[in-house]
C-alpha cells in the first residue's frame, strides 16, 4: 500500500513539472501557431545554465533560479520569437518543423561544446528536509513542484483571463484576426508567450533535473511529453493540458514501479509518454482541413531527362574512379555517404516534394536493414521485400494520424523513433542490446558483390535509379499532385482529392526508399546493430536533406556526403563535436525556410557559368546540346505571351524550372495570388 | 426541390457565432446570390457546405441527399466545386497545370497511377480560353494577378464539371470589362444547368446577374428574394447602412457589457465596394457578432 502511495506521490510529482513543461508548449503554439519542438531542448539548456550558475559559479540558489527564470529563459525565448520563429505560423508546417528541429540539434550542440559530458549533478531544492506523510517520505522538492504546478496554472489563469494582453492572448487562439480588431498587437502578445513558454520549459527542466540528471538527451525528450500531454487538450486547452500531463505522470510512475523487470514489457517503461501519445493521438476526432495560409512557392528544380541520365552517369563514372582508388575503410565511408544520400532522397520525395517532415528517417532504413538481416535472403529478391516491409511500416505509421494534419504525423514520426530505438531494435529479437547482426552481401542473379569497391558501386547505381525514377515521378500526373496538395490541401479537397490515403501511400513509399537504403547498408557492413539507427540521428539527417536542398537529388547526394562527413570530423576534433551540432542546427535556422538548399545556389551557379563561358565551348564541342534548349524556348514564349520582359525573371523564374524565390510569400505583394485583397 | 439547401445552419467559434440559424436554397440553372456586411458569415457558409467547416448545428442537404457528416474529396465528387475568398491556387504550378492537375483528381487518383497519359491538354485549354485567361496558360500560377487567380480557380473547378459551383468573391480583382465578361459567363454556366451560389460584394454584378439574393447579417438570413425586393428591404439598408432611412436617430445593435467592441454599424462600409477594408480598431463591430 504505502509503495502504491509513493509511486502515487512521484506520478504527481513528474506529473506536476509535466503540466508545467506542457503548458508553455501550448501557449506557444496557440498563440503563433508554432510548435517548437526545441522546447525540451530549451528546458535542457537552461537546466545547465542553472547548473553554471548555481553549482560552478557558486550563486546563492535564490539568486539563480531568479536569473534563469525571469532574465535567461525570457529572454532567449523573446529572441527566439523575435529572430527564428516569427511568421512560420503562416507559412507550411514543414518550414517551421524544420527551424525548430534546427534549435533543438543546436541546442544540443551548444550545450555539449559549452558544457561537455562530465559527471554533474543538481541537488534537489532544500534536500534532507524530507517529512514523512502517511507511511511514506515526501520530499520537499516534490512538494515544491506539485505547488508550483498549481502556482503556474493560477497564474496562466489569471494572465489569460484578468489582464488586457492575457485576453489578447486568448484572441488570438481563436482568431488572429479578431485580435487585431480589438487593436491588440501580434508581435507583442507572440514574443510575450514565448517568453513565458520558454520561461516554463526552464522551470520544468530545473525541477526535473535532480531526478533525471543532467542530460542532453533526456530532457530534451521531455518535449514528447509535454506534446503528449498537451494532444489531451488538442493543444489548446490549458486544463485539458494538465490532466493530461497528471495523468502521463502516474502512468509512466506505475508503470516503472509494476511492470516485469525483464521481456518486453520491461522496456515498454521507457516509452510510456510515446506509447500515451499514441494512443490520444488515436483518439483525436478528424482535423479540419486548414484554409488560408500562406503557401510555400518553392519548386524542385526540374532537370530534362537528358540531363539526369547524363549527371547519373559521371556520378556513377566518379564512384567507379574512386572505388578503385580507395582503400577498405574509405570504401566503407562512400558507402555510408551512399546510404545517406539516398535516405535523404526519400526525404525528397516527403519532405521536397510533398512537404511532410519525417522525424525518423534512419529508422526506417533501420526496419530495412533488420528485415534484411532476418530474412536472410542476400539478392534482388530479399532487398525489395525488406524494402517492402519498411514501407509497410511507414504506412502504419502514418495510418494513425490519418484524419490529422502534418504537425501531428511529424510529431508522431519522432514518438515511433523512440518507440523502435528502445522496445524493438534493442530487444532480444531484433539486434539485441549493444548487439550487432551479421548481414550478407547481396548477390545479383546468383553472382555475390563480394568486393567493396563493387559493391560502392552498386549502391551508386541504385541511388541513381532512385533518383531518375524520382524525377520521372516529379514531372508526371503523380508529382503533380503532389506539388498541388503541398500548396494547398484545402483546395485539393474540393476538388475531389482524398488527401489522407495519398498521404499514408507517400509516407509508405517514403520510408521504402528508406528501407531499400539501410538493406543496403546492413550488406555493406556485413554487421549492423541498434546504434547505426539512433532515433536521434534522423534530426541532423533531415536538417542536412534541407541546408543541401531538399528539393532536388543533388541536394541529396551533397546531403549524404556531409552527412558521411559529420562523424569523421568529430573523430578528428572530439573537442568540436558539440559544436558542429550547432552549426548544422542553427545554419539550419538560418536556411531552413528555403528547403531549395544550397544546391540551388550550386544551379545558380551553374547556369551563370554557363552564360559567361558555356557558348564558347559549346562552340568548340559541337555536338554538345545547350543545356535546358526546350524549356528556354517555352520560358522566351512564356515571356512574350505575357508582354512584359522583365515579368517572370522577377519572380526569379529560370529556364530549367527552378525558383529563388523565399518559401514565405510576402504577404504585401501586390501581384501574385498571395496577395489576398481584403480582410 | 432546390439543388442545394442549407438548414438551419450554425457555426460557433468559442465565443462568435458566427453563422446563426441559417437557411437559404440554390437552384438548378439559376444563378444565386449571397451577401451582405463583412463578418456576416457567409465564407464560413461556404465552409460549411463545402465541408472544410463542420457545423455547430444544422444540416445541408445536396443533390436530395443529406451531406452534412460527408468529407469534402467526396462532397466534391457528387458535384460540388468553390472557389476561395483568400485565393488556394497551387503556387508553384504554372496556370496550365494547376487545371490539368484538377482534371486528373476528377479522373481519379486511380487512374493517373495507371497511366493513362494526363488530361487532355486541348480540354485544358479549352477551359482557361473560356474563363478569358488563356493568355497566362504557361506562367506560375503565383505570379499572375489577383483578379487572373479567381478566374483560375473558376476553370480549375470546372474542370471536375461541378453541378454546384459555390463562388466567395469571384470578381474582386478584375476591371469593369473583365467583370462584365464574367457576367456572362455566369449566365453562361447557369445556362447549362448548374446552380450557382455566389458571395460577392460588387453589388452592380449581383443585381445584374443573380436570379435571387439571400442577405446574411450576423450569420442570420434578414431578406430573400429577387434583386429589386432585396434593394428596397428596409432590413437590408438597416444592416448595411446600420440604420434603416425612416428611424435616423436610433443606431442599431448597441454594443453589450461583455463585447464593447460590437458597438454602432453606422461606419460600415458603403455596399458595392470591393476595396472595402475593415473598420478601424476599436470603433467597429465585431464581425458575426456575438449576440
Ligand atoms: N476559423 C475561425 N475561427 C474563429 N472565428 C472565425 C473563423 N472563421 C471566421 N470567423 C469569424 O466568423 C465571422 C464570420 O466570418 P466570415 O469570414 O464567414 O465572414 P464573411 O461574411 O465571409 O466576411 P467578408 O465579407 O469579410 O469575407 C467573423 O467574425 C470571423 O471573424
Ligand atoms: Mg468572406
Amino acid at each position: 500500500m504505502s509503495s502504491f502511495l509513493a509511486f502515487t506521490l512521484f506520478g504527481l510529482f513528474s506529473g506536476a513539472a509535466y503540466a508545467i513543461a506542457a503548458s508553455g508548449l501550448v501557449l506557444t503554439y496557440s498563440t503563433t501557431r508554432v510548435f517548437n519542438i526545441a522546447h525540451g531542448a530549451l528546458g535542457m539548456v537552461m537546466s545547465f545554465v542553472f547548473w553554471d550558475f548555481s553549482v560552478r559559479q557558486g550563486m546563492p540558489l535564490w539568486l539563480a533560479l531568479f536569473l534563469v527564470l525571469f532574465v535567461v529563459a525570457p529572454g532567449v525565448g523573446w529572441f527566439i520569437q523575435r529572430f527564428v520563429t516569427r511568421g512560420l505560423g503562416e507559412g507550411p508546417v514543414s518550414v517551421s518543423l524544420v527551424v525548430t528541429v534546427g534549435l533543438l540539434v543546436g541546442c544540443i550542440g551548444l550545450a555539449t561544446q559549452i558544457w561537455p559530458p562530465e559527471p554533474r549533478s543538481v541537488q534537489p531544492f532544500f534536500p534532507g528536509s524530507d517529512v514523512e506523510l502517511f507511511g511514506i517520505f515526501v520530499t520537499a522538492h516534490q512538494i515544491i513542484t506539485i505547488a508550483l504546478s498549481g502556482v503556474v496554472a493560477v497564474g496562466l489563469y489569471v494572465l489569460l483571463n484578468r489582464t488586457r494582453i492575457g485576453t489578447a492572448m486568448r484572441a488570438s487562439v481563436d482568431n488572429p484576426e479578431l485580435l487585431k480588431l480589438f487593436g491588440g498587437k501580434p508581435e507583442q502578445v507572440a514574443a510575450l508567450s514565448w517568453a513565458v513558454g520558454t520561461s516554463l520549459a526552464a522551470l520544468a527542466g530545473v525541477l526535473l533535473v535532480s531526478t533525471v540528471g543532467l542530460d542532453y538527451y533526456a530532457l530534451t525528450l521531455l518535449v514528447i511529453n509535454a506534446y503528449a500531454a498537451a494532444m489531451l487538450g488538442r493543444l489548446k486547452s490549458l486544463p485539458l493540458t494538465f490532466l493530461g500531463a497528471m495523468s502521463l505522470g502516474l502512468i509512466t510512475s506505475y508503470a516503472s514501479g509494476y511492470l516485469p523487470t525483464d521481456g518486453l514489457l520491461n522496456s515498454v517503461r521507457n516509452v510510456v509518454p510515446a506509447l500515451f501519445l499514441f494512443v490520444v493521438i488515436v483518439a483525436m476526432p478528424q482535423a479540419q482541413l486548414r484554409i488560408g495560409q500562406v503557401k510555400g512557392i518553392v519548386s524542385a528544380p526540374q532537370p530534362s531527362l537528358f540531363r539526369a541520365l547524363g549527371w547519373g552517369g559521371a556520378l556513377l563514372l566518379g564512384v567507379a574512379f574512386l572505388a578503385t582508388a580507395f582503400g577498405e575503410s574509405k570504401l566503407l565511408l562512400l558507402g555510408t555517404a551512399a546510404t545517406y544520400a539516398m535516405v535523404m532522397l526519400s526525404l525528397v520525395l516527403l519532405t521536397g516534394y510533398g512537404g511532410h517532415v519525417s522525424l525518423a528517417q534512419l529508422t526506417f532504413a533501420g526496419v530495412g536493414a533488420l528485415a534484411y538481416v532476418k530474412l536472410e535472403q542476400a539478392n534482388l529478391v530479399g532487398l525489395a521485400l525488406s524494402a517492402l516491409i519498411a514501407a509497410g511500416v511507414g504506412a502504419l505509421v502514418a495510418l494513425p494520424v490519418i484524419r490529422l494534419t502534418g504537425l501531428y504525423l511529424a510529431l508522431s514520426t519522432l514518438a515511433f523513433g523512440v518507440i523502435m530505438e528502445k522496445m524493438v531494435f534493442q530487444a532480444e529479437f531484433a539486434f539485441g542490446f549493444n548487439g550487432t547482426l551479421g548481414a550478407e552481401r547481396l548477390s545479383v542473379l546468383g553472382v555475390t558483390i563480394g568486393s567493396t569497391a563493387a559493391y560502392v558501386w552498386v549502391m551508386a547505381l541504385f541511388f541513381v535509379l532512385m533518383g531518375l525514377a524520382l524525377l520521372w515521378l516529379r514531372r508526371g500526373t503523380l508529382g503533380r499532385m503532389l506539388i498541388a496538395l503541398r500548396d494547398s490541401p484545402a483546395a485539393c479537397g474540393t476538388l475531389g482529392l482524398d488527401a489522407r490515403w495519398f498521404r499514408v501511400g507517400l509516407f509508405g513509399l517514403s520510408a521504402g526508399m528508406a528501407g531499400l537504403a539501410g538493406a543496403l547498408y546492413a550488406g555493406l557492413r556485413g554487421s549492423v546493430g541498434a546504434a547505426e539507427f539512433q532515433y536521434f540521428n534522423s534530426l541532423p539527417l533531415l536538417l542536412l536533406a534541407v541546408v543541401f536542398g531538399v528539393t532536388s537529388v543533388t541536394g541529396a547526394a551533397l546531403g549524404g556526403v556531409g552527412l558521411m562527413l559529420l562523424p569523421v570530423f568529430q573523430s578528428s576534433n572530439p573537442s568540436a563535436a558539440g559544436l558542429i551540432f550547432a552549426v548544422i542546427g542553427f545554419g539550419a535556422v538560418a536556411l531552413g525556410r528555403d528547403p531549395n538548399g544550397l544546391a540551388n545556389q550550386l544551379f545558380k551557379l551553374g547556369r551563370l557559368l554557363d552564360r559567361r563561358f558555356g557558348t564558347k565551348v559549346r562552340a568548340r564541342i559541337p555536338v554538345l546540346p545547350a543545356p535546358g534548349e526546350a524549356q528556354r524556348r517555352m520560358h522566351a514564349e512564356a515571356e512574350a505571351n505575357a508582354g512584359a520582359e522583365p515579368s517572370l525573371t522577377s519572380v526569379g523564374l529560370h529556364a530549367d524550372g527552378s525558383v529563388d524565390v523565399p518559401l514565405i510569400a510576402d504577404p504585401s505583394r501586390e501581384v501574385g495570388a498571395h496577395a489576398a485583397p481584403r480582410g | 426541390m432546390p439543388l442545394l439547401e442549407v438548414d438551419h445552419v450554425v457555426v460557433q467559434f468559442g465565443g462568435v457565432t458566427a453563422v446563426n440559424e441559417a437557411c437559404f436554397a440554390a437552384e438548378a440553372g439559376r444563378v444565386t446570390g449571397l451577401i451582405g456586411p463583412n463578418g456576416a458569415g457567409k465564407t464560413t457558409c461556404f465552409n460549411v457546405i463545402s465541408g472544410l467547416q463542420k457545423p455547430t448545428r444544422g444540416a445541408v442537404r445536396f443533390d436530395g441527399r443529406k451531406v452534412t457528416s460527408v468529407p469534402v474529396h467526396r462532397r466534391s465528387k457528387r458535384g460540388m466545386g468553390r472557389t476561395f475568398q483568400r485565393l488556394e491556387a497551387f503556387g508553384s504550378l504554372s496556370v496550365r497545370d494547376n487545371v490539368r492537375v484538377a482534371a486528373d483528381i476528377h479522373r481519379g487518383v486511380l487512374g493517373a497511377v495507371r497511366g493513362l497519359g494526363s488530361s487532355s491538354r486541348g480540354g485544358v485549354d479549352a477551359l482557361l480560353e473560356r474563363v478569358g485567361i488563356a493568355a497566362y496558360a504557361d506562367e506560375r500560377a503565383d505570379s499572375i494577378p489577383t483578379g487572373t487567380a479567381r478566374l483560375l480557380e473558376l476553370a480549375r473547378c470546372l474542370a471536375g464539371d461541378p453541378k454546384l459551383l459555390l463562388l466567395d468573391e469571384p470578381s474582386s480583382g478584375l476591371d469593369e470589362t473583365e467583370t462584365d465578361d464574367f457576367g456572362d459567363l455566369l449566365r453562361d454556366l447557369a445556362a447549362e444547368g448548374r446552380a450557382i451560389l455566389m458571395v460577392e460584394h460588387d453589388m452592380d454584378l449581383v443585381m445584374g446577374v443573380c436570379d435571387e439574393i439571400h442577405v446574411l447579417d450576423f450569420g442570420s438570413v434578414i431578406a430573400s428574394g429577387t434583386p429589386q425586393e432585396v434593394r428596397g428591404d428596409a432590413a437590408v439598408q438597416k444592416a448595411y447602412l446600420g440604420y434603416a432611412p425612416e428611424d435616423e436617430a436610433e443606431p442599431a445593435h448597441v454594443g453589450s457589457a461583455e463585447h464593447p467592441a460590437e458597438s454602432t454599424r453606422t461606419d460600415l462600409p458603403v455596399l458595392s465596394d470591393d476595396t472595402t477594408v475593415l473598420p478601424p480598431v476599436g470603433a467597429g463591430p465585431l464581425p458575426g457578432g456575438a449576440r
